[in-house]
């Protein structure tokens, strides 16, 4: 529409030490720096977060929901992949 | 399962995974009608909480203590923050930023109509935390599970921060009810005043209501107009009882038969005069956001050119 609006994106926070980042949401901003400290104001503003992420939106690519059911089939028949799968004797323990 | 839905047409294969409470995403498909009606939605919403923190911005100078003043600060911080939230959520239905203000800015896009009434006393700051918070409230928690996938996590978070809004807001009402004569008296003024105000924000009646059905069976709304504002009534009666003040209806009596208060009806004149453009602060309002805005303008500028200008800087020091 018009060249000012400032670049998409996307913000990840890590809610404490040894987790994973998580996505939270998205925001505007001009540059990385921006992005980082606006992150924190809009998205950390009670202790929500020791980390931040930022990725500029358009640098995301994502899977088809369209073609979820074709794409995510192949795991779906193959339950040998779960250790339910097995049947381990009673007396058997550690296992 | 499979067969079953190749046989269905794309809207009713959407509707069965509404009916299965299956939270849509922003990338699959969706009927245009029930995005528009999000991004309608949403805009509104996130307008809202932007306008939103004109009233109480118009306080946080004159608050009587810096404890009342670095509480409010941070209430309207937090409404900057449920604004972006929303901004965000609707985004992801591919509404542009610029667009959504835009349409905000030349009046096309509507915003809460309690954002129109002025905050004339301090006691006004208790009534908006209390009175209209608890309103968004009642509106907001049934919106967490929503079917649309961005817009219930951006009210959850809203939700979480938002609790704090309306105990302030009481504990000022509180504060004021228990102190001298002339503090209860403009508690009980500004009650006299928000209270009709704060019922009309859940909307026209039912029977007056034609998105209602649609955006049930979407379920993006779980609950309808006159359910809320039942709702509300029979928790904040009690409440202002409590307070030792008196809602300012004669009819807003408990009716045991129905287990509810019943209460009186409301002046839709008055709700459709401010929604149309005729409120006290409508004209204020919107030319405060539009100032900011364009005000604004040379610094979202600069940050661009800044920004471009680092980049160009880092580029060549990479190629030597």
């Amino acid at each position: 529409m018009n060249q000012s609006e400032w670049p998409l994106w996307e913000v990840f926070i890590r809610s404490k030490q040894g987790l994973d980042h998580k996505h939270v949401g998205s925001l505007h901003a001009a540059d990385a720096t921006m992005a980082v400290q606006n992150a924190r104001d809009v998205y950390t503003r009670r202790l929500e977060g020791v980390s931040i992420w930022v990725v500029e939106s358009t640098h995301i690519h994502a899977s088809n929901p369209d073609e979820a059911a074709e794409f995510f089939d192949p795991a779906a028949d193959k339950v040998y992949r779960h250790p339910t799968f097995y049947t381990v004797p009673d007396s058997i323990k550690h296992m | 399962m499979e067969t079953l839905e190749k046989d269905l047409s794309r809207d009713d294969q959407f509707q069965a995974r509404i009916d299965a409470d299956v939270r849509i995403e922003p990338k699959d498909w969706m009927p245009d009608a029930y995005r528009k009606t999000l991004i309608r939605q949403i805009s509104q919403h996130a307008h809202s909480e932007i306008v939103g923190m004109l009233p109480e911005g118009n306080w946080i100078t004159r608050a009587p203590s810096l404890k009342r003043k670095a509480i409010l600060l941070a209430k309207v911080q937090d409404e900057a923050g449920h604004g972006l939230y929303l901004y965000s959520a609707a985004e992801t239905l591919g509404a542009s930023r610029d667009q959504m203000l835009a349409d905000l800015h030349s009046g096309k896009a509507k915003y809460s109509s309690i954002f129109n009434y002025p905050t004339l006393s301090w006691a006004d700051m208790g009534c908006v935390g209390w009175l209209v918070d608890g309103a968004a409230i009642l509106n907001q928690v049934p919106l967490c599970r929503t079917s649309y996938g961005p817009y219930a996590r951006a009210m959850v978070r809203v939700c979480k921060e938002e609790s704090f809004h309306q105990r302030q807001g009481f504990e000022i009402m509180q504060t004021l009810a228990a102190g001298a004569p002339a503090q209860r008296e403009m508690a009980q003024e500004a009650l006299n005043r928000w209270w009709w105000p704060t019922l009309m924000m859940f909307g026209p009646k039912d029977s007056e209501s034609p998105n209602t059905e649609q955006s049930m069976k979407w379920r993006i709304k779980r609950f309808t107009n006159d359910e809320l504002r039942q709702k509300f009534v029979d928790m904040m009666v009690p409440q202002a009882e409590f307070l030792g003040l008196t809602v300012p209806d004669e009819k807003a009596q408990w009716n045991e038969a129905r287990q509810a208060y019943d209460f009186g009806e409301v002046d839709w004149d008055e709700f459709w005069s401010v929604v149309k453009g005729n409120g006290l602060c409508n004209h204020d309002r919107l030319q405060a956001r539009v100032q900011a805005h364009e005000e604004g303008a040379w610094v979202r500028e600069a940050a661009l050119a800044h920004a471009a200008k680092r980049a160009a800087r880092e580029a060549a020091a990479v190629a030597v």
